[in-house]
């Protein structure tokens, strides 16, 4: 009875046992010690730094760099900047790692279906790939790809050739280079046309079959918007393509594409690496859509190929598209091991020469990690949005 | 009537039936056909069920003959198995060109293991080697016996006596802190602090098992004079051991790979486990601390934070500490297996029931008690697949550290491969190929381990 009437009153507690107060006191606590740790920090780096004599702050950024990069997407030179130097890094990391997401994602979903496939040798070769791949370091397979593998390539002078102009040897390939004329423009826009219409046809012919029930040959018509229009463009402007071809001369190869072993090795590890992350995500996704969905759909009488389509598939694409998005921020990441083959990405350019150049590690190593951040950030707030947007719906 | 006899007769009831060409038993199942049975049937169903499949299986069966036979020519087949240098291994005039140089393999074997490490130190890393499989076995399998005591030998004596073993240094001198200002060690201040520290951990476990107000500050007054006289007691005793002292630079090879894994391991657990409750804690600033360190970590890659811990935590540290440049990297990877532990664990919080929270408060359990005894045991064990799974990728990991100048397992690879030596065709391949045998033995049999707790735990979910 005592405890009833003693409702309205709390009971007298000492504050130190109050989880209110303790919360706070906790939390001044916790934000004094961490403060104070930057604080030493930065007041040792300051001292530090003073006493090695290196220089402070971004003005680093628009001096001359004064070293030459192999592989780059925009012009560079000795005299360029550290500025321009970074956006050749950059752009690198974007390439490898576009690249690498293509065909990662390829790799991973035929290897993903061969490990649910019911024939048992694309079954167990699925499996020892993946399994392979997994459990070995993707830093041991760059090394494997770029040292065992394309150094092992014959010398320039002996170089394999395949066809009149194609050249392998462990410099890299070389292949002809596309020379675009003045008309090509002409075709760029045909293309843009052609994919226009392709979706603007999917649109109708979605309407169309919610509204009667037709349907459309969409695949066919789509295909021939985007392939023939700029086939037709092309002929009308004269055929404004010619090729660079490369060419042996006594102690190199002039001319044409070069693609390069650093870059190739990358890419090939990294596509091979990721692919088996990809194939198990893939794997799982299509495990996780319950039997009976296929069911009902051939109980409708939809065909497998429909069924895989329109009832598995989306289905799978839920489960599967946020582990998905995580392998690829992971494929990027990953790419910052270019600087173990020598291959001019972000790091390898910026933590490895700049750093090395001018010593302020402090300003390199944050800008470096900024970009890989935005990156992984501006990632996961799609990713939750998307996520928002494909929750399932219930009750 | 005669009828129904009739009928009764010719139905076969029982022994007695009077019409002889009425079976009395059912037919004997025929056994299947031959073709759906055996071999034959195994490869109908498995291989040329339809014509896709049939396709399947001649592709398939071209891409292993295409490539099996020059992988198992390469190792077994064209493979030198002895020799000095690489002379051996050269391709001769006239002979197929040769394949695996496991020669070279077996000449620099006790090269990848220890690096440099003194030869007749060598016992020692073998100690440690020791000490982690049976810390391993000990805390990982399911039917061992002992496990807290398991737990004890693998997180804390297996990490002291390893500390102690491999760099020669007394493992306990913590111990004696609080009155290192008497044997010179440090000052009065570093004295009072490691005073603080053993006293207030003490009070911390004390008061967690239950013990009262006023005798727990005497346990702890105890316990500090107690760890004091032992750790004096102890200089003492290693000091006439008398190991010799290792310093780090010496160390490498498979040594340092598992060193470097194993800190990560014991390290990131707990580490972990903190951020995980404070990314969850009610407190704003706890959580917004925790999850700025998770995602800070997460979204950079690994070398990154390698080259952070490199270049600028020298920078951070008064001058007069200098960092050795193991521990740098320690720190490194410390950091980044916690924050990736802290996700995993913290899918295993998300994974209880809420119940579980709200059952445990109306039991009047504090929070500390909560989180001991109900909430992450429960947790924990939900996750030890994915914990499991990121450890292997820590595994895998370490061998980054070769690019900031470690010499780990994979950084012996490199040297021992382009050593004049052994300079020969497929040196590089060999050293490549025997250090992938050696990391998939290691991260299969963790894989290994994480599938069947899943299947475990499984069946456990199931009754």
């Amino acid at each position: 009875m005592q405890s009833v009437q003693g409702q309205g009153a709390r009971p007298k507690v000492s504050p130190l046992n109050d989880p209110k107060v303790r919360g706070v006191v906790f939390q001044v606590i916790l934000t004094i010690a961490i403060v104070f740790l930057f604080y030493t920090a930065i007041s040792n780096a300051v001292e530090n730094l003073a006493k090695a004599k290196i220089a402070s702050g971004f003005g680093f950024w628009n001096n001359i760099a004064g070293f030459a990069i192999g592989q780059k997407l925009i012009s560079y030179t000795d005299s360029s900047t550290y500025g321009r130097a970074f956006w050749v890094g950059l752009l690198n990391t974007l390439l490898v790692a576009a690249l690498g997401i293509i065909l990662a994602t390829i790799l991973g979903f035929l290897i993903g279906i061969g490990r649910l496939s019911t024939n048992k040798i694309v079954n167990w070769m699925s499996t020892v790939y993946v399994e392979l791949i997994r459990n070995t370091p993707l830093l041991l397979q760059l090394l494997f790809w770029y040292n065992a593998v394309l150094k092992a390539l014959p010398e320039v002078r002996d170089s394999a050739r395949f066809g009149e102009s194609i050249f392998l040897n462990n410099r890299g390939l070389f292949v002809p280079e596309p020379v675009f004329g003045n008309a090509w423009s002409l075709v760029n826009w045909a293309m843009l046309l052609g994919v226009g219409g392709a979706i603007g046809y999917r649109f109708w012919a979605h309407r169309r079959q919610e509204a009667t029930g037709l349907q459309s040959p969409v695949l066919l018509v789509s295909l021939a918007l985007i392939l023939v229009l700029p086939l037709i463009a092309y002929l009308i402007a004269g055929q404004p393509l010619t090729f660079n071809y490369p060419a042996a001369t006594r102690f190199n190869i002039g001319g044409g594409w070069q693609i390069y072993p650093e870059f190739a090795a990358l890419l090939v590890g990294l596509t091979i690496y990721t692919a088996a992350f990809i194939a198990e995500v893939v794997r799982a996704g299509i495990q996780s859509v319950y039997k009976g969905q296929t069911e009902a759909a051939y109980a409708l009488g939809l065909r497998p190929g429909p069924t895989l389509r329109l009832v598995t598939i989306p289905q799978a694409m839920r489960v599967i598209i946020p582990p998905l998005t995580s392998q690829y921020l992971n494929l990027t990441k990953n790419s910052s091991l270019a600087v173990a083959v020598g291959y001019p990405d972000l790091v390898q350019i910026f933590t490895g020469t700049v750093l090395n150049q001018t010593g302020q590690a402090v300003e390199v190593v944050a800008i470096t990690m900024l970009v890989y951040l935005t990156i992984s950030l501006t990632t996961s707030v799609l990713m939750n949005w998307y996520n928002a947007r494909k929750a399932l719906v219930e009750r | 009537m005669s009828m129904a006899d009739n009928t009764d007769a010719a139905l076969g009831e029982g022994p007695g039936g009077t019409i002889a060409f009425v079976r009395n038993t059912p037919v004997e199942a025929m056994p299947p056909p031959t073709s759906m049975v055996g071999i034959v049937g195994w490869a109908r169903a498995n291989l040329f069920s339809s014509p896709l499949n049939i396709a399947l299986t001649i592709f398939g069966v071209l891409m292993a003959a295409w490539i099996l036979p020059p992988i198992f020519k390469f190792m077994f087949v064209d493979a030198v198995w002895t020799g000095e240098n690489r002379e051996s291994c050269i391709n001769k005039e006239g002979q197929a060109p040769v394949g695996a140089c496991w020669a070279f393999i077996r000449d620099r074997f006790a090269y990848t293991i220890y690096g440099s490490f003194p030869v007749e130190g060598r016992w020692r890393a073998n100690i440690f080697f020791l000490l982690t499989a049976v810390s391993v076995f000990w805390a990982l399998h399911p039917k061992a016996p002992q496990k807290g005591w398991g737990m004890l030998f693998a997180f804390v004596f297996t990490p002291l006596a390893s500390y102690g073993l491999l760099s020669g240094a007394n493992p306990l001198a913590f111990l004696s802190g609080p009155v290192w200002f008497l044997t010179g060690q440090g000052g009065v201040g570093i004295s009072a602090f490691w005073f603080a520290v053993l006293f207030g951990t003490i009070y911390f476990v004390a008061t967690n098992l239950g013990v009262e107000g006023k005798r727990a500050l005497t346990m702890a007054g105890a316990g500090v004079a107690a760890s004091v006289l032992f750790g004096l007691i102890f200089d003492r005793i290693w000091s006439t051991i008398g190991l010799s002292q290792v310093e780090t630079a010496r160390w490498g090879g498979l040594l340092v790979t598992l060193v470097v894994a194993a800190v990560g391991i014991v390290v990131s657990l707990p580490i972990g486990i903190l951020l995980a409750l404070g990314r969850r804690s009610q407190m704003p600033l706890v959580k917004f601390f925790s999850v700025m360190f998770i995602e800070f970590v997460r979204g950079v890659p690994l070398i990154t934070v390698l080259f952070m811990a490199n270049t600028m935590l020298p920078l951070f540290l008064p001058e007069s500490w200098s960092p050795d440049k193991l521990l740098r990297a320690l720190v490194g990877i410390a950091m980044f297996a916690s924050a990736y532990m802290a996700e995993v664990v913290r899918s295993g919080l998300q994974a209880l029931p809420k119940g579980q929270y709200e059952g445990a408060m109306a039991m009047g359990l504090n929070y500390s008690q909560m989180m001991r005894l109900i909430v992450l045991p429960q947790a924990l064990k939900v996750a030890i697949p994915n914990i499991v799974n990121t450890y292997i990728g820590l595994l895998k990991d370490t061998s980054l550290l070769l690019i900031v100048g470690i010499f780990d397992f994979l950084k012996a690879i490199e040297t021992a491969r382009i050593d004049p030596t052994w300079a020969a065709p497929t040196t590089s391949a060999t050293g490549y190929l025997y250090a992938a045998i050696v990391y998939f033995i290691m991260c299969y049999g963790m894989a290994r381990y994480a599938r069947n707790m899943e299947r475990r735990l499984a069946v456990a979910d199931k009754r």
